[in-house]
């Protein structure tokens, strides 16, 4: 192993996912100097994406082709602090990608943008239902950015990720279709929506005989050739059904690798680095200052890439686990709820329900996009939580992106069968004459649910591992089983032969064994306060201010819609004061302390 | 402008890095360390050292020939068949005995009946020998430092310090070993029921072999089998894509654009595999 540094730079930017991608490409176009470093592999499209041969659900969504090997890095999870935590040896619950392009290569594509109550929960709900309907030890919190502010770095975020879906409103102008309960817009989305495949079509129908509002989810799948702003082409969606936990081989699903990388590859001034895990952030003596980080190669060697502004964009629980290894901003007290780092981590609260239809009629499982139908009619605060006592919500949708056989055959039907003749006709039947709907759930944070550093496992580069904390709590299992109890008037509204309404049990730990969502949010958040926040409003260390953090760490709590939209729109709006007020100033922090 | 650098393109390479650490920016030439396999030598060493950890020296030596996953080397170099047929004797990885067992195991776990065949016309044994000889097989996709605690609550997931390899060689063994002690038979001997109730009792976690719960033996047999049954017979299971045949699943047609709003009207097309294979039936 030898150790070596190389010339400055301008720019490091750890990750090369979407917010990595974003940010390096903004940093370009202000004429900096860019070093991107990835801990994974080179990855492509051309490559990972090739047909027929990528079209391999064992390669894909089994062995875990384009995801992290947990024998490089993991961590340790446990549901309360007096337990000892224990390593996430399998990847299972979650599944954080590796390699170019990040998560953003074998996502699904779901593409929101926040409800504007949201990113200002803790006003909102103060206003609406006083301080006292917060529970006791639940940290809510604002983000310190409203959706007017954002709106404009949405709209950008669509535009580059040719986002397919349909208005409610334009400038106030309603256009007769869309999500009653979506915010206004600057503009249309870019794509008309994805057709509905059958079991969305019977979910719409269903929905609006319910007295719902079912919309089109909106979904970076083109559902047309599309040219983005940065000329990247993508293809049109052929309903492959091979988008989550795959490279799109039809260059119609968004991906930093299609949508970003090769204009950014047109900038002299960008160098992308794979197979370099970075080890730390490098801070100079007063400790207020990155001067650059080192990373390990491939051959193990210790590379120290100094710069004068770092862009931590890793996966969420990877930025917050670089901040406690390099001492950026206070790490997390739950005993005395104070620090930072580590705080308000939580998780997104998903429960899937299964709809059988009579044997008569094929669901067409395999048939899939990322596109779908939803409603939000209990998503968010668009119902009324007074009665209720819970905060948060979940919309509830049939996002169809393609069931595949082994995925089906081991779905699990509570109280049947597992193996044997019995087992394998349920399995042929549910696959064939059976749907999914989904409530993803918002999740809160609580004091007693965070990330620190693991004091006995340790990663493949020799690093403490990250340790997470986590149990579903009260407030959250109440939202879920109260949404779920208004499934069942669209399920009796299907036709539906039969239903297994998934729903949290009360007592049940979290638990690793079962894919959940890989949409894990907070842990070095945004916010008005740094005695609540590790960032600003602008994503910018309260600490040391020439490093920024950007990701789904960000999220003060989960919210019910998947994060890449908002992670997108909050990396261009960082970026966006960056090349406007950071560069042109002293280095310093963008909001006075 | 699709991400394919390595096509000719007048601008390209448009970032090339300024000194020699750099990786090279074409996905068309890797680089050495994404290979995704170790050398022949070394990789057969650390599989020999595993298995012979285990007491199962002889079944090592049957194991030197094999030196690249067959499954990265089909997809790299298509078949113009299936690879199935040749495989079908010569198990790679397991004994004779422990073969026999698992190839029983499995087809009471997938059995032929009224639906279509069972796990060993659709060659499931063989995928998983073919299995063992992967990174996933070695442990190489899992955590395996220590210190490890097996008696960690159940939720929170995998603690034992075996490999998937490890586990089939422990559970085999000692599967063997206990019909052997109970039914004073081997398992593969038995009538279908009494192999039904070792199997029952395997799934409630009747006993435990060395470190490993009968449970966890049986839940890595059932996850296995299924893959087996419906993963792209490149892998050396779902022979003639019988199992996509019961399931109505197309394979890798990856094209709907025809059919995505035929609502309700049965999707009249057979699976094709990756290799190009079709079947027309079902």
């Amino acid at each position: 192993m030898a150790e070596k540094t190389l010339p400055p730079v301008d720019v490091v930017v750890v990750g090369s996912g979407w917010a990595g991608s974003i940010m390096a490409k903004e940093m370009c176009e202000a004429g900096l100097s860019v070093v991107m470093l990835e801990r994974g592999k080179r990855r492509s499209t051309a490559r990972d994406g090739a047909y027929p041969s990528s079209l391999d659900e064992l390669e894909g969504a089994v062995r875990y082709k384009l995801f992290q090997n947990p024998a490089q890095t993991t961590v340790t999870v446990r549901n309360r602090s007096d337990q000892e935590a224990v390593p996430y040896r399998r990847l299972a619950a979650f599944l954080p990608g590796a390699g170019v392009g990040g998560a953003g290569l074998h996502w699904t594509g779901v593409h929101f943008r926040a409800p504007p109550q949201d990113l200002r929960l803790r006003s909102h709900i103060i206003e609406r239902y006083g301080r006292k309907f917060i529970p006791e030890g639940m940290n809510l919190q604002d983000y310190g950015v409203t959706y007017t502010e954002l709106e404009p770095f949405f709209d950008k975020a669509e535009k580059v990720f040719g986002t397919s879906g349909e208005a409610y409103t334009v400038n106030g102008k309603p256009t007769g279709k869309g999500n009653v309960f979506a915010p206004d817009r600057s503009d249309d989305f870019p794509l008309p929506p994805l057709k509905d495949v059958y079991t969305a079509h019977l979910f719409r129908h269903a929905a609006t005989e319910a007295g719902y509002h079912p919309y089109a989810m909106p979904a970076a799948n083109a559902s047309q050739p599309y040219t983005n702003p940065y000329g990247a082409q993508m293809g049109p969606c052929n309903f492959c059904g091979y988008c989550s936990d795959y490279a799109c081989y039809m260059y119609a699903k968004a991906s930093p690798n299609v949508n970003i990388m090769p204009a950014l590859r047109r900038h002299e001034t960008f160098t992308l680095r794979s197979n370099a895990h970075v080890l730390k952030v490098l801070l100079d003596s007063t400790g207020k200052k990155a001067t650059g980080v080192v990373y390990q190669d491939a051959e193990g060697n210790h590379i120290t890439q100094p710069a004068g502004l770092v862009i931590l964009a890793a996966f969420q629980f990877h930025n917050v686990h670089l901040m406690l290894l390099s001492g950026i901003g206070k790490a997390y007290d739950p005993a005395s709820n104070t620090g930072t780092v580590g705080r308000n981590f939580t998780y997104q609260n998903i429960t899937n329900s299964t709809v059988w239809m009579p044997p008569t009629r094929n669901t067409d499982q395999f048939i899939g996009s990322a596109g779908g139908v939803a409603i939000d009619d209990f998503n968010s605060d668009n119902f009324d939580h007074g009665p209720l006592g819970f905060i948060g919500g979940s919309p509830l949708w049939v996002n169809q992106a393609g069931v595949k056989p082994i995925a089906g055959a081991k779905a699990a039907t509570p109280g049947a069968p597992r193996w044997g003749s019995a087992w394998k006709k349920a399995a042929i039947d549910t696959y064939r004459h059976s749907f999914t709907i989904n409530a993803q759930g918002s999740n809160m944070a609580y004091r007693d649910v965070y990330l620190d550093l693991d004091p006995t496992w340790r990663t493949s580069y020799g690093q403490p591992m990250l340790r997470m904390t986590f149990d579903w709590k009260d407030n959250d299992i109440r939202m879920n089983r109260y949404v779920i109890s208004q499934l069942a008037n669209v399920v009796k509204a299907l036709g539906a032969q039969d239903a297994h309404y998934g729903m949290r049990e009360p007592g049940k730990p979290f638990d690793v064994r079962d894919y959940q969502t890989t949409h894990l949010c907070g842990g070095a958040v945004m916010g008005d306060d740094p005695k609540t926040s590790a960032l600003n409003r602008y994503l910018q260390s309260w600490d040391v201010p020439n490093v920024f953090v950007v990701g789904a760490n960000a999220f003060p709590q989960g919210m019910g819609y998947n994060p890449t939209g908002l992670v997108a729109a909050l990396a261009y709006w960082s970026a966006h004061h960056i090349r406007t007020q950071w560069l042109k100033g002293n280095g310093g922090p963008l909001v006075a302390l | 402008m699709p991400d394919t650098p390595h096509r000719p393109h007048p601008a390209a390479p448009l970032t090339e890095q300024p000194h020699s650490l750099a990786a090279p920016l074409t996905p068309a030439a890797p680089h050495p360390a994404e290979a995704g396999h170790a050398p022949a030598a070394t990789h057969t060493a650390t599989r020999r050292h595993v298995v012979q950890g285990l007491g199962t020296g002889a079944a090592a030596l049957a194991l030197g020939s094999v030196a690249t996953a067959p499954a990265a080397q089909a997809a790299t170099n298509p078949p113009a068949h299936p690879a199935s047929p040749t495989q079908t004797d010569t198990p790679r990885f397991f004994s004779p005995a422990e073969f026999a067992l698992l190839s029983a195991a499995c087809e009471r776990i997938f059995p032929a009946d009224a639906q279509g065949p069972g796990a060993i016309a659709l060659g499931v044994p063989h995928f998983i020998d073919g299995q063992m000889d992967t990174p996933w097989g070695r442990g190489e996709l899992w955590y395996m430092q220590g210190p490890h605690r097996p008696d960690a609550p159940a939720n929170l997931g995998y603690q034992l310090p075996y490999s998937p390899q490890q586990i089939y060689k422990v559970g085999l063994a000692g599967v063997i070993a206990w019909v052997q002690q109970t039914h004073q038979a081997a398992f593969e001997t038995l009538a279908p029921e009494v192999q039904d109730s070792i199997l029952t009792a395997l799934e409630q976690n009747a006993t435990q072999f060395d470190a490993l719960p009968a449970a966890t033996f049986f839940e890595q047999l059932r996850s296995d089998t299924i893959e087996g049954a419906f993963a792209d017979p490149l892998h050396g299971g779902n022979r003639h894509m019988a199992g996509w045949l019961m399931m109505g699943f197309p394979g890798a047609r990856g094209d709907y654009m025809d059919w995505v709003d035929r609502y309700d009207t049965p999707y009249p097309y057979g699976p094709v595999s990756i290799a190009g294979e079709t079947a027309d039936h079902g």
